[in-house]
């Protein structure tokens, strides 16, 4: 069975928002949309948005972390938001396990909201129903496209391809070795949610020089600090003092 | 939604152009549905950006549609004030004929009297093209207040520089050391190379004081006081010189450390290279005609003589009797002192980290070397194997440069990577087309005020790099001829100009008065110039007679900006999805590290309402204003249009160079130089609006020195000289101008009151001292240093009218370190009062772990003034977002009374990054509100009206 | 969580509309023991079923305005295996069903035997409708506040307090409604309603002490570190992404300061406990006035609980929205 999800690596996403608006771009026009914004042009515009970048402090000067956080839908394998829904508009496909909202069944309860932990979906204001990332559903099964246009426009806009997306359940995919070898975790897995995206942590690379490393055989000062002999005619004690 | 088997592509029609959200120029595909644009994603064939795209650039489409757009020429009504926003709309006809009469009396008399500025500098080959062949000297672009600093200190010494110059080869390096680097310039390449990189188990450590973007993945951050980068530098020199971390062969090949200085003081030609002879002609490029002292044979040979090896160190004399130092002697000397200990009293960065900095770019360069099979002959005709790479690669940009010392530091900077052997070579830094240039670059500005005449082109370029007092552009009594003071004795080596002084001067009528200002796209009387309530009211000011100071004032820009509002005639540009466009060789092209690459902009939907592209109002104005390149000799118009213009124009009648490189010759086959090709625009069209052009391997490095390239590069006129560019650890240059004002040698000599300026900071060493504004604080009053960066999601003051942009930047605060903050009691989100000498502002902050104790920062240009971009007035940018411009002075107190640009003596880079604060925490009853605040801007005529919910054009889901 | 005013109404109207046909049906049981005296059954079950529905039919309306498309009801029935919200919406109109004809069978004098049972007990129609009826009711009650208690991670809701506090609040409501509205209509009843809403104000304020005292204990088993999956004790949001508010930060936030918060604890824990106590007890003889007045400060004290109770719940996702810049 197949399970689509994003992972996210934190140790590349320089949080430049490339996803979040390329999300809204897409799925405003494509058949998620359109995303309305309030106040576009007044005071505290806000809008419906698909996914987030966020940003967090870890530590304290000096030894400062900055993380930027994308987050949108994780398409738990078992997702809370889908049972709750009482008219069946929320759901989790079967074939590739995302999980979508029918617009024309939803009622605009919000209960899907309510039931998910990390505030993952969106009631669009205008059309008042519930709205969420669909893994652009719409793009990656549309063979219209190119298969390297078939993928979320998120992960495709990605400038740091912090962005992964692939078939978790499929071991060998590019997604799976990511998770299983480079750390990948889930979010709140107190909740036994089993999101289907995951995270990738922050790594360090350094660089451990020993001291008698510093210094090799062809140390250009070896050189350098040769410095040219006097000539022989110029003035010694020779020339000055018998002892 | 439902599942997609239901939906359809809901896309028709794809044309690809090049991006113009933000300088970067990514490759773009742009998805119509009914002709409108609906979705913009990056072009994967395109060698820039490879399919990626940042946020600005996925939020075009918002930009495009924006309520903030100007769509009429517009005229301010009679008797209303500048600033006041009353204009009426007028045609294009009746805007052209006022000008074209203006501008044709202006340069019948004095065309001084016309100035051009522009904000955007990659459109300079053609508005600087204008400039010239109308004959005035005033024309610049930003790049006095962006970061000329970083083209200059580096140009100076190694002929190339970052960004659209040159950059970090992130491919092979393995310690990647970023200085002073926001999150803008070269965003999406950088992006990309610097995840591969850290993927790649790559070392990346970030040296700013603030940990954000990119520094936020950096395995190691080394937070730094701004302004102490020279110190920093000067030191990790010191370190890796004295452990014998240098790469000695390659300084003793390609930069001039054996070259022999004469160091007799009483001697005219102290502080020069010693030569064989006097060259006979002044030519762009550096004979080679200096001195090694031989280490086999111990005396003085020519450099780079067969066999021959120099002493690095040491002092000679020669035969008669002339005390002389290798130029690395002086450097050692130089760095003596600037121990690790010294600078971690001036950065606040611990000595052992300064160590363990020098250690690590020292050991990884020479250890990890990396050995390409490529073969390639040098400039001495010696074959070489192979190309080395020692892979230690740099980024650094207005972090260095926005300080009034930043010139040094960044000489400091050039030659650290150059010590490190790491100059266009694998994993190092890296030169792209058409630099590296010689030092310095050979375009020149008149020297005499004699070059500027009426009804005559300007007998030499705008902007120009000098090498010696006698290229300076000033009059006989040494007084500037440009209004900008650029390339005058206050600001020698201003070679982007001083745009940031461009309204005072006019104002003050120092040098002079002027009549027309037009300025292209720059918001100079809000985030683009310092000191931004005073240059308000310069722009507005009237003299006894009641005539404005500055007489007549025309801005084209594509929105509603706060500068728009001051404008007499206002000229509605398209957006870049509306125009045709070059990103050209004789600009600043988009060169990748293996060849030349050019691009242009198609238009991807017809022009809103009446705007033109400002390329078209140029075209149009120079052929009414009939100057030569734009007319034939019986005086009618040579160009039909600005494409026309970029297919047919020829730098000379048959020189086969024009704008675009890519597809010349009558049927496009030839490229680079060719005759004009009538179907280049469809030839760049089918080719994703790029051209690349990739030189073979054994030209992609080491092009300084490379025989095979700088041959090519002169069939392909790309240069004149086939000459090896060395690296100039020491500066001739720079001790040109100090021996001319020390009152020796035979060049033109600096007036008496800049004479000591001259002398202190043209030093042809790299050295630190403390910025110009900070000589001139109190420090203990004015603790703190305060900066700006530009965050990732938007480009400068130009998104806030973005309607999904402006939800992620809607205002913003101060960041202060959480100690920083409690001492003055500020809790976070507090309103608080941030005071310079200049002035103050109310803002609010938030508290910080990721800055430096001694630094405040914000976001730059997300505050606005109320009502500007035709957001309303009452939105947070104008009301809770503030502006740190008001903190900062245009000018500085001098010697005597004069009044002296804030800026680098050497260059005239504007010193945005010195300025000193200190906060407190506003009163309780203070409204909160930002201070200061202004009246509030109005719609013009013609602007479309502003929605207050967006469901982007109202197109409902089937 | 943000307190809506349409589910703060649902809730509490339609928790005393459920209270109040409880409370008929207990009288209706005890007058068949002969343990009340019989009452008069049109004003009394007739007219007081009417009244239950027209609370009834008012939670109804006003859940409407919490729903974006309301047209789109009808769907809710659909998903009864897994929803409790879809429950409710089936039993919610099966309730105001059975509780019309209930009505309606006592309104028309409809009490043809239908058998007897031990004890010379008859059984009649309402009988059955009543016991149908009560079923009803405490499933209602069940759906209703499983709706909140079945959230695993709104840890304040998520007990079986929460169901224990809607059957005793909606039972207490009801009582009191129904002893003042036998002031009006079977002043014999009076005292034993008003006796049972006492003893059920009584239950409910240890009920919903129990839930205070719960909830003021309770370690949040999300943190900062599981949300974004980082291990460090300091650990501080600097943006959330947006500045201008989102339905994450409109939903899920009461918006209130702690003083407000405390405030109206103490005000429902008057109003809804020891007032109505104390007006119940004095108004036992049958003072229409205090009776009245009873009901009236418990539901107005309902109203702030019910506010309460959504406010109080901290929903994990706003550990994701703490500041912005």
């Amino acid at each position: 069975m197949t399970q689509l999800a994003l992972v996210i690596d934190l140790n590349v996403c320089v949080g430049c928002q490339a996803c979040v608006t390329s999300c809204k771009e897409w799925n405003t026009s494509g058949s998620a949309g359109p995303m309305v914004d309030q106040n576009p042009y007044g005071p505290d515009p806000t809008g419906t948005f698909f996914n987030r970048v966020q940003t967090f402090e870890v530590g304290e000067f000096p030894n400062t972390e900055t993380v930027h956080f994308p987050k949108s839908c994780l398409h738990c394998e078992d997702p809370p938001c889908v049972p709750v829904c009482p008219t069946g508009a929320s759901y989790k496909r079967k074939e590739d396990g995302i999980v979508l909202v029918d617009y024309d069944k939803c009622i605009g309860c919000k209960y899907c909201s309510w039931a998910c932990p990390y505030g993952a979906r969106e009631l669009d204001e205008q059309q008042q129903v519930m709205k969420k990332c669909t893994l652009c559903v719409d793009r990656i099964y549309d063979m219209t496209m190119t298969e390297d246009d078939r993928k979320p426009s998120c992960v495709k806009a990605c400038p740091t391809s912090a962005r992964l997306y692939g078939d978790i359940h499929d071991p060998e995919s590019a997604v799976s070795i990511a998770i299983r070898e480079s750390g990948g975790y889930p979010l709140m897995p107190e909740w036994g949610t089993h999101p289907a995206n995951h995270y990738l942590p922050r790594r360090k690379t350094r660089i451990k020089i020993h001291e008698d490393e510093l210094e090799r055989a062809d140390n250009p000062l070896k050189v350098d600090r040769q410095l040219p002999k006097p000539a022989m005619n110029e003035p010694t004690l020779d020339d000055v003092t018998t002892w | 939604m439902q599942d997609a088997k239901a939906t359809i592509s809901p896309l028709q029609e794809v044309k690809t152009t090049t991006c113009y959200m933000c300088a970067c120029r990514c490759g773009i595909r742009v998805h119509l549905r009914d002709g409108v644009v609906r979705y913009i994603d990056g072009n994967p064939d395109h060698p820039l950006n490879q399919g990626v795209i940042c946020a600005k650039g996925s939020s075009g489409i918002m930009k495009q549609y924006s309520p903030a757009r100007l769509l009429k020429p517009l005229k301010r009504k009679a008797g209303a004030e500048r600033g006041a926003g009353e204009f009426e709309e007028i045609e294009w006809e009746e805007a052209f004929a006022t000008l074209a009469e203006r501008l044709g009396k202006i340069r019948a008399t004095d065309p001084k009297k016309f100035a051009l500025f522009t904000g955007r500098d990659q459109m300079q080959a053609l508005t600087g093209m204008f400039a010239r062949q109308f004959g005035t000297p005033n024309y610049a672009a930003h790049g006095g207040f962006c970061s000329v600093n970083m083209a200059a200190g580096m140009i100076y010494t190694i002929g190339g520089s970052f960004w659209e110059f040159g950059g970090p080869d992130l491919d092979r390096a393995k310690l990647f050391v970023m200085i002073g680097t926001a999150e803008d310039h070269h965003s999406n390449p950088l992006k990309i190379a610097l995840s591969k990189f850290k993927r790649d188990g790559g070392r990346f450590i970030s040296i700013n004081p603030v940990r954000t973007g990119y520094s936020a993945i950096a395995d190691e951050w080394v937070p730094i006081r701004p302004g102490t980068d020279g110190a920093l530098l000067l030191a990790i020199i010191h370190e890796i010189i004295a452990t014998g971390l240098y790469d000695r062969d390659f300084l003793v090949k390609y930069s001039n450390a054996g070259q022999l200085v004469n160091v007799s003081e009483s001697n005219d030609e102290f502080g020069f290279f010693v030569r064989t002879e006097v060259p006979t002609e002044e030519a762009c490029y550096e004979p080679q005609d200096k001195l090694w002292w031989d280490r086999n044979t111990n005396r003085a040979v020519v450099t780079h003589e067969a066999d021959a090896d120099p002493y690095l160190l040491g002092e000679f004399t020669l035969k008669d009797g002339t005390r002389v130092k290798p130029a690395f002697q002086l450097l050692q000397e130089r760095v003596k002192d600037y121990t690790p200990e010294w600078a971690s009293q001036i950065t606040g960065i611990a000595a052992e980290v300064i160590r363990q900095l020098a250690h690590e770019m020292g050991v990884t360069a020479r250890d990890q070397k990396i050995e390409l099979p490529i073969a390639w002959t040098d400039s001495w005709g010696n074959e070489h194997d192979t190309v080395t790479g020692n892979p230690v690669a740099f980024h650094a940009m207005r972090g260095l440069a926005a300080h009034s010392n930043g010139f040094q530091t960044i000489r400091a900077l050039a030659i650290l990577m150059s010590l490190l052997g790491t100059i266009d070579r694998p994993g190092g830094f890296r030169h792209k087309a058409p630099f590296p240039r010689p030092i310095p670059p050979c375009a020149r500005t008149p020297n005499d005020p004699r070059g500027v005449q009426p009804n005559r082109p300007l007998d030499g370029m705008p902007l120009g790099w000098p090498s010696d007092p006698d290229d300076l552009f000033v009059n006989d009594d040494g007084s500037p001829v440009r209004l900008d003071k650029a390339f005058s004795w206050e600001y020698p080596l201003s070679v982007h100009g001083l745009m940031h002084n461009a309204i005072t001067n006019a104002w003050r009528g120092d040098p002079y008065r002027i009549d027309t200002l037009l300025i292209f796209m720059a918001n100079m009387s809000w985030n683009s110039t310092m000191n931004t309530a005073e240059v308000r009211q310069m722009l507005n000011d009237k003299d006894e007679n009641g005539e404005f100071k500055i007489p007549f004032l025309v801005v084209c820009d594509a929105f509603h900006s706060e500068m728009t509002a001051y404008a007499d005639l206002i000229l509605p540009d398209t957006t870049y999805l509306e125009r045709h466009d070059v990103m050209s060789m004789l600009d600043r092209p988009i060169s990748e590290f293996d060849g030349p690459v050019d691009s242009v902009r198609i238009p991807v939907v017809p022009v809103s309402g009446d705007c033109k592209p400002f390329q078209e109002v140029l075209i149009e104005l120079g052929t009414r204003l009939k100057l030569p390149a734009f007319v034939t000799p019986s005086g009618e118009r040579k160009f039909r249009d600005y494409p026309d213009f970029i297919v047919n124009y020829e730098t000379e009648p048959g020189s086969g160079i024009g704008f675009l490189a890519g597809w010349r010759g009558k049927g496009g086959e030839k490229s680079l130089r060719g005759e004009p090709n009538p179907n280049q625009w469809e030839m760049y069209q089918k080719n994703n609006c790029v051209f690349h052009y990739e030189l073979p391997k054994s030209y992609q490095y080491m092009r300084n020195w490379n025989k095979g390239y700088l041959e090519w590069s002169q069939r392909n006129r790309i240069t004149r000289y086939g000459e090896p560019i060395l690296i100039h650890l020491y500066s001739e240059v720079l001790q040109r101008f100090r021996t001319a004002a020390q009152g020796k040698g035979l060049t033109r000599k600096p007036p008496e009151h800049l004479k000591k300026r001259i002398e202190t900071y043209f030093d042809p060493l790299p050295f630190y001292y403390d910025s110009l504004e900070a000589q001139v604080t109190d420090k203990h009053k004015y603790p703190l240093a305060a900066v700006t960066q530009r965050p990732m999601a938007m480009y400068h003051s130009w998104d806030s009218q973005n309607a999904w942009l402006r939800q992620i930047h809607t205002h913003n605060y101060l960041y202060v370190n959480t100690l920083t903050a409690r001492q003055q009691g500020i809790a976070d989100g507090d309103w608080i009062w941030v005071e310079s000498q200049w002035g103050k502002v109310r803002c609010m902050a938030r508290h910080s772990e990721a800055v430096e104790p001694g630094t405040v920062w914000t976001w730059n240009a997300i505050g606005k003034a109320a009502g500007a971009w035709n957001l309303t007035p009452d939105a947070n940018e104008s009301q809770k977002g503030f502006l740190l411009n008001h903190l900062i002075s245009e000018e500085l107190p001098s010697a005597g009374s004069t009044r002296i640009s804030n800026s680098d003596p050497i260059t005239g880079q504007a010193a945005w990054y010195d300025v000193r604060v200190k906060i407190s925490k506003a009163e309780a009853g203070e409204p909160e509100q930002t201070s200061p605040q202004f009246a509030a801007m109005k719609p013009y005529p013609g602007m479309k009206t502003r929605s207050s919910i967006l469901a982007f054009l109202g197109v409902k889901p089937k | 969580m943000h307190p809506a005013f349409s589910v703060i109404f649902l809730t509490t109207l339609i928790g005393a509309a459920q209270g109040l046909f409880l409370a008929l049906f207990t009288a209706q049981t005890y007058a068949a023991f002969k343990l009340l005296p019989q009452p008069d059954a049109h004003a009394f079950y007739g007219q007081g079923s009417l009244l239950a529905l027209v609370l009834l039919v008012a939670g109804l309306v006003a859940s409407f305005f919490h729903l974006g498309h309301p047209e789109r009801a009808w769907r809710t029935a659909t998903k009864w295996r897994t929803s409790w919200l879809s429950r409710e919406v089936i039993v919610l109109p099966a309730f105001m069903g059975v509780v019309f004809l209930y009505g309606l069978a006592h309104w028309l004098d409809w009490h043809p035997l239908l058998m007897t049972l031990p004890g010379e007990l008859p059984l009649d129609p309402t009988a059955i409708l009543g016991v149908a009826g009560t079923v009803l009711a405490f499933a209602l009650f069940l759906c209703t506040a499983m709706i909140y208690a079945c959230l695993k991670f709104l840890a304040e809701w998520h007990s079986p307090l929460t169901v224990i506090n809607y059957v005793l609040l909606g039972g207490a409501s009801g009582f009191s409604l129904a002893a003042a509205f036998a002031a009006f209509t079977a002043p014999e009843l009076v005292s034993f309603l008003a006796g049972w809403a006492a003893i059920i104000t009584l239950l409910g304020l240890l009920g919903r002490s129990a839930s205070l005292y719960r909830n003021a204990r309770l370690k949040p088993k999300s943190t900062l570190q599981t949300a974004i999956g980082i291990k460090h004790p300091r650990i501080v949001q600097k943006t959330q992404g947006f500045m201008g508010g989102s339905f994450n930060t409109r939903e899920f936030f009461h918006g209130q300061p702690v003083a407000v918060l405390r405030g109206i604890k103490w005000f429902f824990m008057l109003t809804v406990f020891p007032l109505p106590l104390l007006l119940l007890v004095s108004g036992m003889q049958g003072t229409v006035g205090l009776l009245v007045a009873a009901f009236v400060v418990q539901y107005v004290g309902l109203l702030a609980e019910r506010w309460f109770f959504f406010a109080q719940a901290n929903h994990p996702q706003n550990l994701y929205y703490q500041s912005i810049a």
